[in-house]
């Protein structure tokens, strides 16, 4: 534990997770609320992106539809909250149900396609719940809905916006815990292994179509958890939340940071919105307007990272021991 | 002769208007190393791919350790006794030569579903993995990434990967393939050692290797089992020196 920090890579890890675990009072010290909104959804990102991270990076399943399970999350507490059940106790464990059930009913048929077929399908029912939901009258259809912040009574208010992000950070440092416990596990060996090479496995005796299944659901299981943050942070939810280029996202910043790697989607999600928050400030400041186009630097920049650093930021902070 | 291990009875498999597999009924019986011999194209590799349950065949049975597998996933034979190396070299590139070996092991030590114990540390896996590289010679190498190996040591890798679940039945697909001939006489004696423990199928176009090592030999043309005896009866007969061996005495 003391050693890691005498790494690079230890030390700047340590110095991120003692930044996020004090955020709240840095940003009131400095009167910079805004700030501690986008530390927030950092957060939340960051879980989706290690629960992604468990299937694409460990296991090399290009889920292309991982936003779905932030609209399941997220509906769920929200159609719960619309009729009047406001109690966290019922609706995260229903929320986390559903999600887990749903990424049980994706993996199951998804998981029989390999490669193009399988990026294909999981965009497929990603869009499908997108429509659902962008179709469900009663639920704002489109324009989405305001709901009320799950109710913990006696416990924690989450309208209190550092309570809300602890309970977010700790919900990132259970996530985060359980990665690593996964990645070197009995399981992760065969998740890891499978991605190496799966007819290998196969024929070492693994039914590696069960593995992937179970990685696939648990690692929609977190993404659910996801949802629920996400939709209590902005008190809203839509189907904008699950649309195809947010799965994008999540998969653009699982690569950013390095895939396989246990804290690569917390740099990756820390860059992606630093990157979306500064650069058009950055432009604008060299010429007026220019801002609105920042994401012609972007691109280039996601390139330059694919082309050069394979493994990401990650990569970048030195060689792993 | 004792019960097969292993047996097809006319097995067939068609691609389309091929007949890849034409009516193949052959067996391994406990203790013996059987060959499988046959120009490029006979058809070795689909028949092998049946037996591991890779390709379904489209008729025939296949009977192992006593019962019909005919339609059993390749994961089940596995666990029954069935173990093979493949043709073109097939390991987990990205892990070291001990964790290739320990994770042959765990398959075999029930189920995976365990997500939190580090597995790195796990003696019960980690142990039977540092002897079976020593058993084929790779222990100084346990922890070199497999993709770091010499080919030989890839093959050596190979074998202990499909030794670790203790099989009855080895298929060797090629297991010289690619190898010095130093390497090649390596393996043969490795191979020879182990026969009185478990039966093997081999695959293998080195025929000195085969001659030495084979207790019987099975000539594949076009599909067809064309012949099956000792090698002393398949050096002999004439339709295997026309149709395969050819006549200008390739087999001194």
């Amino acid at each position: 534990m003391i050693a890691a920090l005498r790494t690079p890579r230890g030390l700047i890890t340590a110095l991120i997770l003692l930044a996020l675990a004090v955020l709240p009072l840095l940003t009131q010290a400095f009167d910079q609320r805004y700030l501690l909104s986008i530390g927030t959804r950092i957060v939340i990102w960051s879980i989706a992106a290690v629960s992604l991270n468990m299937i694409l990076g460990y296991g090399g399943l290009v889920s292309f539809g991982h936003a779905v399970f932030f609209g399941i999350g997220g509906y769920a507490v929200g159609i719960l909250s619309a009729h009047g059940v406001s109690s966290g106790w019922i609706q995260w464990p229903v929320a986390l149900i559903a999600a887990t059930l749903w990424a049980a009913l994706i993996g199951a048929l998804s998981l029989r396609t390999r490669g193009l077929y399988f990026i294909m399908i999981t965009l497929a029912f990603a869009q499908l719940v997108y429509y659902v939901g962008g179709g469900l009258e009663a639920y704002g259809a489109d324009d989405g809905l305001n709901i009320s912040r799950s109710r913990f009574p006696g416990l924690i208010d989450l309208r209190d916006k550092a309570s809300f992000y602890w309970l977010c950070f700790v919900a990132l440092c259970g996530t985060l815990w359980f990665c690593s416990r996964f990645a070197n596990s009995r399981f992760g060996y065969v998740i890891r292994g499978a991605k190496s090479n799966d007819l290998r496995m196969t024929a070492l005796g693994f039914p590696v179509f069960r593995y992937r299944l179970v990685a696939f659901t648990l690692s929609g299981t977190f993404g659910g958890l996801a949802g629920i943050l996400l939709a209590n942070e902005g008190a809203y939810i839509s189907p904008a939340m699950m649309s195809w280029v947010k799965s994008g996202d999540l998969i653009v910043i699982v690569v950013l940071g390095g895939m396989g790697t246990l804290f690569g989607p917390l740099y990756g999600t820390i860059a992606f919105f630093v990157l979306e928050e500064s650069l058009p400030h950055l432009l604008d400041l060299m010429r007026k307007g220019w801002g609105e186009y920042w994401q012609i630097v972007f691109g280039p920049l996601l390139i330059l990272v694919a082309l050069y650093a394979r493994g990401g930021i990650d990569s970048l902070l030195g060689r792993r021991s | 002769m004792s019960t097969p291990l292993l047996s097809t009875d006319r097995l067939v498999k068609r691609f389309g208007g091929l007949l890849a597999t034409d009516n193949v009924s052959i067996d391994v019986v406990p203790g013996e190393i059987h060959a499988l011999i046959g120009p490029n194209g006979a058809g070795k590799t689909t028949l092998v791919g049946q037996l591991t349950g890779n390709i379904a065949p489209d008729s025939g049975t296949i009977r192992f350790a006593g019962q019909d597998v005919t339609r059993l996933p390749t994961h089940k034979r596995v666990h029954l006794g069935l173990a093979r190396s493949f043709q073109i070299t097939s390991v987990l590139r990205e892990f070291t030569a001990l964790e290739n070996v320990a994770l042959a092991v765990q398959a075999h030590a029930g189920h995976s579903f365990r997500f939190l114990a580090d597995a790195r540390n796990d003696e019960g896996l980690r142990g039977p993995a540092r002897r079976g590289l020593e058993e084929v010679g790779l222990g100084q190498r346990a922890n070199t990434l497999a993709s770091a190996l010499s080919h030989g040591e890839q093959r050596q890798l190979e074998i202990a990967m499909a030794l670790a679940g203790d099989p009855s039945l080895l298929l060797l697909d090629e297991p010289m393939a690619g190898m010095g001939a130093e390497e090649s006489q390596r393996m043969i004696g490795f191979l020879r050692a182990l026969k009185s423990k478990r039966a093997m199928l081999l695959i293998e176009h080195d025929m000195d290797a085969v001659f030495q090592l084979a207790d019987r030999i099975t000539v594949l043309v076009y599909g067809r089992a064309i012949a099956s005896g000792t090698p002393a009866e398949i050096r002999a007969n004439q339709d295997v020196r026309h149709a395969y061996l050819g006549d200008d005495g390739m087999v001194a």
